[in-house]
C-alpha cells in the first residue's frame, strides 16, 4: 500500500535535503541525528527515573514491613499517593501545579522533574513488590534474625533482604522494562525524548510510519536490554536450594 | 437484436432527464448519498477556525464553511436529510483518518502544503495564515533576534518550529524550543514564564490571548515568519467531491458571504467566552478569496 522512504533519516531538519552519510556536519541536523538525540533522552530519563525508583521503592517497601506503627504509615501514605494519580496527572502537577505553589522549583528543569515524577510513580509500584517479597518470607525468619541478636536493621539486611530480593526480581524486571516505556510521558513537559521525536518528525516529513517504525525499534531495543540485563543478574545471583533457585 | 433496441433508447433517454450528477456519482459524494451521513473533521482549539463549545458541538470558521458547503452538496444530490457527524482530529491523526474514510472533509487548521498533497488534497483556499510571535508585553522582546538564548515555545506537530529554524540558522541566532502539547499547553508554557515567547499561526495567538485572563499582558509582535494556505481538506484523487466543495466556496467567495462569516467568527464576540479574536481579514485573504485557488504553501513562499 505505501513504499517505504526510508531515506527520510537522512532529511535535514531545516531545509529537508537529503545530507550524504545521513549525520549531519555543524550546523545541520539530520533526522537520524535527531532520533539518536531522542533517544538519548528517553535512556536518560528512563536510567535516572530508575534509580530513583529503586532507591525510594526500597526505603518505602521495608518501611511497610517494620513493626513500627509510624513508620508502616508513611509507607502505605506514600504508595497510595503515588500509585492512585495517573502518571500524566503527577507529571502536570510537578511541571505546573507545583512551581506556581513554591517559585523557586521555577527554575529547576523539566528534565529533573520528570525524572522526580516518573521515579516516584515506580517507587510506589516497586514498594509494593519489596513488601510482598518481604512478606513472602515465612515469620520464622525474621524472628530467628532478632533471636541471633541482630539488630532489626541488621535482620533486614543478612537475613531478610537478600532473600526478598531474589524473589522479586522478576516483577522489577517488568517495573524497569515500563519504565523506558512510561518515559514517553516526558514528551508533554518538552522534553525532547522519542515520542516527542516522533510526533514532530512525522508532521514535519510526512513520513509517519517510517518514523513510528524507526522510534517503537527502538523502544522494544532498549526494553529488551533491560530485559536480557536483568536475566543476567536474576542468573547470577541466584542460590541453588533457597526460594526460587531451583531449576 | 430486434428486443435489445428499444431497450438501449428507453437507457438513454432515461439517463438524459437525470441530473448530471447522476451518471458518475462515486467517491466520497456516492458515500453520502448511500450513507445519508457525512463525517467533518473538526479541531477542539484551533482559534476561531475550529474549536469546541464542548457537548460534542463544534463551530468555527470553517465549521461554518463546511456546514453550507454540505448543505449545497445535500442539495445537489437531491438528498432530503443529511445527517453530518463531528469528529475530533488532531494535528498528528488528520491525515491518517481522511486516508481511511473516517472523516470525509476535514475543517479544521490544515496548511495545504506540497507533502501533504501527495496524501490528500485541498478545497480552495479559504484562509492565508501568517505564522507570529506572540510575547509578554513587558518583555521587550519586539523581533525574533532578540530570541537568542530564550526559551521558545511551539506546538508539537506543527509546522511553525521548521520555519524558527529557518530563521535560526539564517540569522545566527540560538534559542531553546519548548514543545507544547496542544495550543492551549503552549500558551499556559508562555502565560507561566516557562517559554518567553509562543511561535504560532497568527489566529491561534491571537484566539488565545483573547482568552487569557489578562488579554493585555500578551501582544504578537515581530516579522512575519512564514505565509501559509490553511484550506479545507478532502481526500486525495477524489475530484468529484472536491468540485461540489469548491464550487460551494467559490460561491461564497464571490457573494461575499465569505467575508460575512469571517467577521462573524474573528471580529464579533464569540461563544464560549463571547470574547473576539479581533483580527482582521489580511490583504493575503482577502487576495485568495478574489481569485480561488488550491496553491500550496510551497508558491506563497516563491513570491
Amino acid at each position: 500500500m505505501t513504499t517505504w522512504d526510508w531515506q527520510v533519516f537522512c532529511k535535514d531538519t531545516i531545509d529537508g535535503q537529503i545530507v550524504p552519510g545521513c549525520f549531519g556536519g555543524p550546523g545541520s541536523v539530520t533526522y537520524l541525528d535527531w532520533l539518536l538525540s531522542a533517544w538519548g533522552w528517553t535512556l536518560s530519563v528512563s536510567a535516572l527515573a530508575l534509580l530513583v525508583a529503586l532507591v525510594l521503592g526500597l526505603v518505602m517497601g521495608v518501611l511497610r514491613t517494620t513493626p513500627h506503627r509510624g513508620l508502616v504509615l508513611l509507607g502505605e501514605a506514600w504508595t497510595e499517593l503515588f500509585r492512585n494519580i495517573p502518571l500524566l496527572v503527577q507529571i502536570f502537577l510537578w511541571y505546573h501545579v507545583v512551581p506556581a505553589l513554591f517559585p523557586p522549583l521555577r527554575a529547576v528543569p523539566s528534565f529533573i522533574l520528570v525524572v522526580l515524577g516518573l521515579g516516584l510513580f515506580t517507587s510506589a509500584r516497586i514498594s509494593e513488590q519489596v513488601r510482598a517479597g518481604i512478606q513472602s518470607l515465612s515469620g520464622g525468619q525474621r524472628m530467628a534474625g532478632l533471636a541471633m541478636g541482630f539488630t532489626l536493621p541488621q535482620t533486614y539486611r543478612h537475613v531478610l533482604l537478600p532473600m526478598a530480593l531474589r524473589i522479586i526480581i522478576p516483577p522489577l524486571t517488568s517495573e524497569s522494562m515500563n519504565i523506558i516505556k512510561n518515559s514517553s510521558v516526558a514528551f508533554a513537559v518538552s522534553i525532547s525524548e522519542l515520542t516527542l521525536f516522533a510526533l514532530q518528525a512525522q508532521e514535519e516529513t510526512s513520513r509517519g510510519i517510517e518514523v513510528y517504525l524507526a522510534v517503537t525499534g527502538l523502544y522494544f531495543i532498549s526494553a529488551f536490554a533491560i530485559n536480557r540485563a536483568m536475566l543476567f543478574v536474576e542468573n547470577r545471583v541466584r542460590v541453588p536450594g533457597m526460594i526460587g533457585g531451583g531449576q | 437484436m430486434r428486443r435489445s433496441f428499444p431497450i438501449t433508447l428507453a437507457l438513454a433517454g432515461a439517463f438524459s432527464v437525470l441530473p448530471h450528477l447522476a451518471h458518475a456519482l462515486d467517491g466520497t459524494l456516492k458515500k453520502i448519498k448511500d450513507s445519508g451521513a457525512a463525517t467533518m473533521g473538526v479541531r477542539e482549539s484551533s482559534g476561531g477556525l475550529s474549536f469546541t463549545l464542548g457537548d460534542g458541538k463544534f463551530v468555527g470558521f470553517h465549521v461554518e464553511l463546511c456546514e453550507r458547503a454540505l448543505a449545497d452538496i445535500q442539495k445537489e444530490l437531491g438528498m432530503s436529510k443529511l445527517d453530518v457527524k463531528y469528529q475530533p482530529v488532531t494535528s498528528q491523526n488528520r491525515i491518517p483518518l481522511m486516508q481511511n474514510g473516517t472523516i470525509d472533509i476535514e475543517c479544521g487548521s490544515t496548511t495545504n502544503n506540497a507533502a501533504r498533497q501527495k496524501d490528500v488534497s485541498f478545497a480552495d483556499t479559504t484562509y492565508v495564515e501568517e505564522v507570529r510571535i506572540a510575547v509578554k508585553a513587558n518583555s521587550g522582546i519586539t523581533s525574533i533576534g532578540q530570541l537568542n538564548g530564550k526559551n521558545v515555545a511551539t506546538t508539537t506537530g506543527t509546522t511553525s518550529v521548521q520555519h524558527l529554524r529557518k530563521h535560526e540558522r539564517a540569522a545566527s541566532v540560538k534559542f531553546n524550543e519548548v514543545f507544547g502539547k496542544d495550543h492551549a499547553d503552549s500558551f499556559l508554557l508562555l502565560e507561566s514564564g516557562r517559554a518567553d515567547a509562543f511561535v504560532m499561526d497568527g489566529q491561534i495567538l491571537a484566539g488565545n490571548i483573547a482568552k487569557a485572563k489578562n488579554p493585555a499582558d500578551f501582544k504578537i509582535v515581530g516579522e512575519v515568519l512564514s505565509v501559509e494556505p490553511i484550506a479545507i481538506m478532502v481526500r486525495k484523487d477524489d475530484p468529484a467531491f472536491k468540485a461540489a466543495v469548491d464550487g460551494s466556496l467559490k460561491s461564497m467567495m464571490k457573494s461575499g458571504e465569505i467575508a460575512k462569516i469571517y467577521d462573524k467568527w474573528f471580529m464579533q464576540p464569540i461563544p464560549p467566552t463571547n470574547t473576539r479574536i479581533g483580527l482582521p481579514a489580511s490583504d493575503a485573504t482577502k487576495a485568495a478569496w478574489a481569485s480561488p485557488n488550491d496553491k500550496p504553501m510551497e508558491d506563497y513562499a516563491k513570491k
